[in-house]
């Protein structure tokens, strides 16, 4: 069995779990008994911000930028479904024209700031943030203002109506995949390679051909795009938005999930928003502690393990490969602490 | 026209704050390549520890602000350098930016929790006495927190420039390697950056407080307005720093009175998405060759 065959069924039994997590399962002989409403809407909660910290992870973990606003592009994506599905829009077509507005956005926040320096597309994303919310806040002809909006109806799929909360986990479950699917293809294409190539050694990258510039903005406005499409699902989730989940400091928590599960790996992403949104969950008794373990787990991680959960896995596994079999592991395992050093 | 001229002085007072952050926030950066995203929140502490000192151990004023001056260079200064940034330093700029924003995090929940949620008053440092010279009323506080400032800023330059230290700092800022070959201590020149830092972060808070109210959250709006004023004066330069707090203070203070309150936060950030299209080097920087 080569390490591919292994992906492959840990990911078709991860999917299985996945799927049969919400239903009742005594019936065959399970003793499962299924997750609540509630349940099933934390988890997919976490599959809408996994769908960001994917962006994200693109942003930080391969283009080697940081992003300040990922919260503020799932707010444009969540207001413009709300908005437009209200108005009668299919939300179909919401949910493209979420992804199509915020990588447009991207292109155009990117562009002049990745003229000038490495570090001030953190600046400009981190503005572009704040001024986003301050118009969710102020502009209540259209957003509600603090009142927000409220009453967003869940779509149907081919008739089938998403409104039970299983039917929408289900959906969003698809669309999950389907996104991640394509971020894997984005990775793996010669495109993604080129991406790698940045990370690892810019100006060996460039010696090569590689439009260094063009790259890292289309991966910036991908990843901003990423976060369009989260907000698109957010909406009918939650069925109330306001302006709070959009504000400064939820930009901040994004960066850091990702870099909490470990950026620049494809798991990631998913293990930071399982920890940013499961956390809260366990530390209910900790009430408003959980901030503060958050953070300090953070700098301990940056400290001792820069590459993340993903990446101590990572290390985990080469160790063991490399204490049994006599072969070293492959280069491409790399140690993790290169992983997110520019 | 008065009243145009009062917004200006009273803009001037708060710029003059940033300013104090956001050249500690550029000096970092110079001697260490470090951003610091925790630096609003290094603003926001001092006040706090001061505080504490009057509440918890009942001390007096003054020697209040002398604890609290003392414990940030010791804590936001020398621990911050030794426990966050010197581990981090050799693997590039991006694990500590995000180590910072963590400490940012860190510093103001661990605030809200161990001290209050609640805005605190801060005790004036000066009388809010108003005077009126040739029909313009000038409050006593503003003038006072003005001249503080500046004195501050003056001993800074005339430290950087005056004296062999100073002088060392600034060839380690601009040429570490060289600095290193003509036997400047770089390291040890890098923790006084880390200390003065610090120093100035403590005047800014224990100056703005009276004004804002101590309160854990300030630092957001803190460490914004001094990476505006960092980036809209020129990030690689002490002058441009103080240029850019000052521009930052009458700019968010005019917008605040002529624009409208609910967009107040707006135009400071409207303001460097200019710079940064139009003049990305700030007014008073030098263009930095780009490392790639």
């Amino acid at each position: 069995m080569t390490r591919l065959h292994w992906t492959v069924i840990l990911l078709a039994l991860l999917g299985a779990v996945l799927i049969l997590v919400p239903l009742d399962l005594t019936g065959y002989g399970i003793p499962w008994s299924g997750l609540k409403r509630y349940g099933t809407y934390i988890l997919t909660l976490w599959l809408v911000t996994a769908i960001a910290a994917m962006g994200v992870n693109l942003i930080l973990g391969y283009a080697g930028q940081e992003t300040l606003a990922q919260a503020a592009f799932l707010g444009i994506g969540a207001y413009l479904t709300a908005l437009t599905t209200k108005a009668g829009l299919p939300f179909g077509l919401a949910f493209l024209a979420s992804g199509v507005v915020t990588f447009l956005v991207g292109i155009l926040l990117g562009f002049p700031a990745l003229r000038v320096q490495k570090h001030y597309l953190a600046f400009v994303t981190l503005a572009f943030g704040v001024l986003v919310w301050l118009i969710f806040r102020n502009e209540q002809w259209l957003t509600g203002g603090v009142m927000g909006i409220s009453d967003i109806r869940r779509p149907s799929l081919f008739g089938v109506p998403l409104r039970h909360f299983i039917n929408f986990y289900w959906f969003v479950l698809g669309v999950t995949a389907a996104l991640a699917f394509v971020f894997w293809w984005i990775i793996r294409s010669p495109w993604g390679r080129a991406f790698t190539a940045l990370r690892e050694n810019p100006v060996r990258a460039e010696s090569l051909g590689i439009d260094i510039r063009l790259y890292t903005l289309l991966a910036f406005a991908i990843g901003c795009a990423y976060g369009g499409f989260a907000g698109a699902l957010y909406a009918p989730l939650v069925e109330f938005i306001d302006p709070n989940p959009f504000a400064l400091a939820q930009n901040f928590l994004f960066l850091l999930m990702v870099v909490i599960g470990g950026a620049g790996s494809f798991a990631g992403p998913f293990i930071g928003a399982a920890v940013a949104v499961l956390l809260p969950e366990w530390l209910r008794f900790a009430e408003g502690y959980y901030l503060l373990i958050y953070a300090t787990l953070v700098m301990v991680l940056m400290a001792f393990a820069p590459g993340g959960i993903a990446g101590l896995f990572e290390r985990l596994f080469s160790a063991r490969r490399g204490a049994s079999a006599e072969k070293p592991p492959a280069p491409g395992l790399a140690p993790a602490s290169q992983e997110v050093a520019p | 026209m008065t009243d145009f001229i009062q917004l200006v002085i009273a803009g001037l007072a708060t710029g003059a704050i940033y300013a104090l952050a956001a050249i500690g926030f550029t000096l970092l950066w110079q001697t260490s390549q470090t951003i610091n995203f925790a630096q609003g929140d290094f603003v926001m502490l001092p006040a706090f520890f001061a505080l504490a000192g009057m509440t918890w151990f009942g001390l007096p004023f003054s020697v209040s602000l002398l604890l609290a001056i003392g414990l940030s260079v010791l804590l936001l200064g020398l621990v911050f350098k030794l426990v966050i940034v010197d581990p981090l330093i050799s693997r590039g700029v991006l694990p500590l930016v995000i180590s910072s924003i963590a400490l940012s995090i860190f510093l103001r929940e661990g605030t809200k929790d161990v001290y209050s949620a609640e805005a605190q008053p801060f005790p004036a440092l000066f009388p809010d006495v108003i005077v009126s010279i040739g029909g313009v009323s000038v409050s006593l506080a503003q003038l006072g927190v003005l001249a503080v400032a500046f004195c501050t800023i003056i001993a800074l330059q005339w430290f950087l420039t005056g004296t062999r230290t100073g002088r060392q700092m600034q060839a380690t800022a601009q040429n570490r390697q060289v600095a290193q070959i003509l036997g400047v201590p770089v390291e040890r020149m890098i923790l006084y950056t880390f200390l003065i830092n610090a120093a100035l972060a403590a005047m800014a808070s224990l100056l703005i407080s009276p004004i804002y109210l101590a309160k854990f959250s300030n630092g957001e709006h803190l460490g914004l307005a001094a990476f505006v004023a960092a980036i809209v004066g020129g990030f690689n330069q002490v002058r441009g720093a103080i240029l850019g707090g000052l521009v930052v203070g009458v700019v968010d203070n005019l917008a605040a009175a002529y624009v409208s309150t609910s967009y107040r936060q707006a135009v400071p950030l409207a303001l460097l998405v200019l710079i940064i299209l139009f003049r990305p080097q700030g007014l008073l920087g030098r263009k930095e060759e780009r490392a790639v």
